[in-house]
């Protein structure tokens, strides 16, 4: 159960973003995909994600192309949280949950009642949101929002989630709890996770795979210690940092001023 | 940590207990507004210049008796009853349907040209072929449905995006809009039907426009209501709605179809009737709420409801000058849409 991009080049408003873009997403591990703005990485998620199709090259899942593949069967296996979503804020998070179960429902089959039922109930409780089923969706928070969304990827019982920036508008302490969520899933659920992460502390923690984007292709791919390193920073985000070791014993990095000609004012 | 989760307990056993109610609410009140179209309904055909008691409205319907109460029922209100009632189903799933696709709260039949479509090529023959009278509501369907593909054409750049079908939708009826003004200057002596029909009105409608029109709600009805869940998919916006397996393009174009189809029905047998497209679907998703499960019956339910006791008022309240039902839902419902607005916004 692989994801892979064979020579995947976008092209949006006559603007190259990626060019010749090869790469394999190991299953069952936790790839974060950082880089610097306007650097491509929403857009290769999109197409990760079939939700823009309009690229030359391939997307692969187990070596098939995409495009052969049904959009409802897609969304059975492989389940994307874009940026900024709006619910009608009178639903209840139930009801926004159990809109995860439409790739499983069609004119002609009725949809099995109880495997729906569970599937939503399983994706509450792995986004710890059971109290808050019957709740509408405007009572929420930032981050019980942001879980409300997960909730329903995951009721689409993804082997892949793609996610980008999820813990974007969160507080450090919502921000943890969506990266734990995000980490359990992984652990107990064996769950494929692709991100793309803003925050290089998040990535450093929580991925145990880094890509990085940069002029339309890859800068480099590797574990989280090979590629998160101050030089790293220098070359992609133009960003001098220090490295040093937390309390947990983690290491940490922190920007501490522009780098290069950046700094040139 | 013991302390905080009782409330908690306690606030999900609130939940649940909203819930179930919730559910008998949204059920109570389809009820409720059935309770009004039945009422709607037999007050049209009681009222009027003369007044017929409820038991012989039932006789003429059911036992075919052929007094002149009778006739007054079988061949004057009861027709243009029922044609209130389609019109009102047809309007209000229209605008229910588009608000959803358009992801838009201004949307109505208007938006995609209907209106404009159907009073060109109507006005038209209406004016410049005043024999041919009888050609006026095809002619209508014809010109509202163009105007739609015409719009849908124009926005279409890889795609659909709603912005793009709105501004289309704007330009084209000021456009279409330029030729109504034009017609009516160079014929300016006939006008009048024609100013009645742009209102929009119910008079004289009887069974050849039930004929007309009952096919297209049918069949407008039932696709409307297959497409439910995934008008509902569609409120979650284009890029969720992909994730989630639906053929975004695919269910718009669809969708824009029926509701062309609907309004188009209405818009020709009833002239450019305003408002209902756009009230009742904001009304029934205050009350009952964005699940279109239950706003599609919702709209169709209280458009009818509201369309048949417009007309009886319209028809009644200035007796014996009969008001177009177009001029009274403008009247009312203006003041009723700037109190939605207040409230939403």
């Amino acid at each position: 159960m692989a994801l892979a991009t064979k020579n995947l080049s976008i092209c949006l408003e006559n603007k190259l973003i990626l060019q010749r873009v090869s790469l394999t997403f190991t299953p069952g591990r936790r790839t974060a995909i950082i880089g610097p703005n306007g650097a491509g990485k929403s857009t290769l998620l999109r197409a990760l994600a079939s939700l823009n199709m309009h690229y030359e090259g391939q997307v692969l899942l187990d070596g098939l192309d995409v495009r052969k593949i049904s959009r409802k069967k897609l969304a059975r296996r492989l389940a994307i949280l874009p940026q900024g979503m709006t619910a009608p804020p009178d639903i209840t998070v139930g009801a926004l949950v159990d809109y995860g179960r439409f790739p499983y429902r069609s004119w002609v089959h009725a949809s099995d009642a109880k495997a729906d039922r569970e599937a939503v109930e399983w994706a509450l409780e792995c986004t710890h949101l059971r109290e808050f089923k019957h709740r509408q969706v405007r009572s929420l928070s930032g981050g019980e929002c942001q879980r409300a969304w997960i909730a329903m990827a995951l009721a689409q019982q993804p082997e892949i989630l793609l996610l980008d920036e999820p813990t974007t508008y969160l507080d450090i302490g919502h921000q943890l709890e969506v990266m734990n969520i995000i980490e359990e899933l992984n652990r107990s659920g064996k769950m494929t996770i692709i991100m793309v992460l803003h925050d290089i502390n998040h990535a450093l923690q929580y991925a145990d795979e880094i890509v990085v984007i940069k002029d339309h292709g890859i800068f480099a791919q590797g574990t989280p210690q090979d590629i998160l390193t101050v030089d790293m920073l220098a070359t992609v985000f133009g960003v001098k940092a220090d490295i040093f070791v937390n309390t947990q014993g983690a290491a940490v990095l922190s920007p501490v001023s522009l780098a290069g000609d950046r700094a040139v004012r | 940590m013991g302390d905080e989760r009782e409330p908690e307990l306690e606030r999900a056993a609130l939940a649940s207990h909203s819930h179930g109610w919730r559910l008998y609410r949204r059920f109570f009140v389809l009820l409720l507004f059935t309770a009004l179209a039945v009422a709607g309904f037999f007050i049209s055909v009681m009222l009027g210049s003369v007044e017929i008691p409820l038991e012989e409205i039932w006789q003429a319907i059911f036992s075919g008796a052929s007094g002149v109460h009778e006739q007054i029922i079988m061949n004057i209100r009861l027709p243009r009853t029922i044609v209130a009632a389609l019109v009102g189903i047809n309007l209000a799933l229209s605008g229910a349907i588009l608000q959803a696709i358009m992801k838009n709260p201004l949307a109505d039949p208007h938006i995609i040209g209907i209106s404009s479509g159907a009073g060109l090529t109507g006005i038209l023959v209406m004016l410049v072929f005043p024999g041919y009278e009888y050609l006026v509501t095809p002619a209508a369907f014809v010109g509202a449905m163009g105007a739609a593909v015409c719009i849908y054409a124009l926005a279409w750049k890889n795609g659909i995006r709603p912005v793009r079908i709105i501004l289309a939708g704007v330009a084209v009826s000021a456009f279409l809009g330029a030729g109504i003004s034009a017609l009516m200057i160079f014929y300016s002596d006939r006008v009048h039907g024609a100013l009645m029909w742009m209102v929009g009105g119910l008079a004289a409608r009887s069974w050849p426009h039930v004929a007309i029109i009952y096919p297209y709600t049918i069949l407008g009805v039932l696709l409307a209501f297959l497409g439910a869940r995934q008008l509902n998919i569609l409120q979650l916006g284009d890029e969720i709605a992909k994730g989630l397996g639906l053929r975004v393009e695919l269910t718009r174009i669809v969708m824009t179809a029926i509701a062309a189809m609907l309004a188009a029905s209405s818009v020709s047998v009833v002239g450019l009737l305003g408002f209902v497209g756009l009230i009742v679907p904001h009304a029934a998703r205050l009350i009952l709420g964005s699940d279109y499960r239950f706003l599609l019956p919702g709209a169709a339910i209280l458009g009818a409801a509201v369309v048949m006791l417009s007309d009886t008022f319209a028809r009644t309240a200035f007796a014996p000058t009969e008001l177009p039902v177009g001029i009274l839902m403008a009247v009312l419902g203006a003041p009723f849409f700037l109190f939605l607005l207040r409230r939403e916004l």
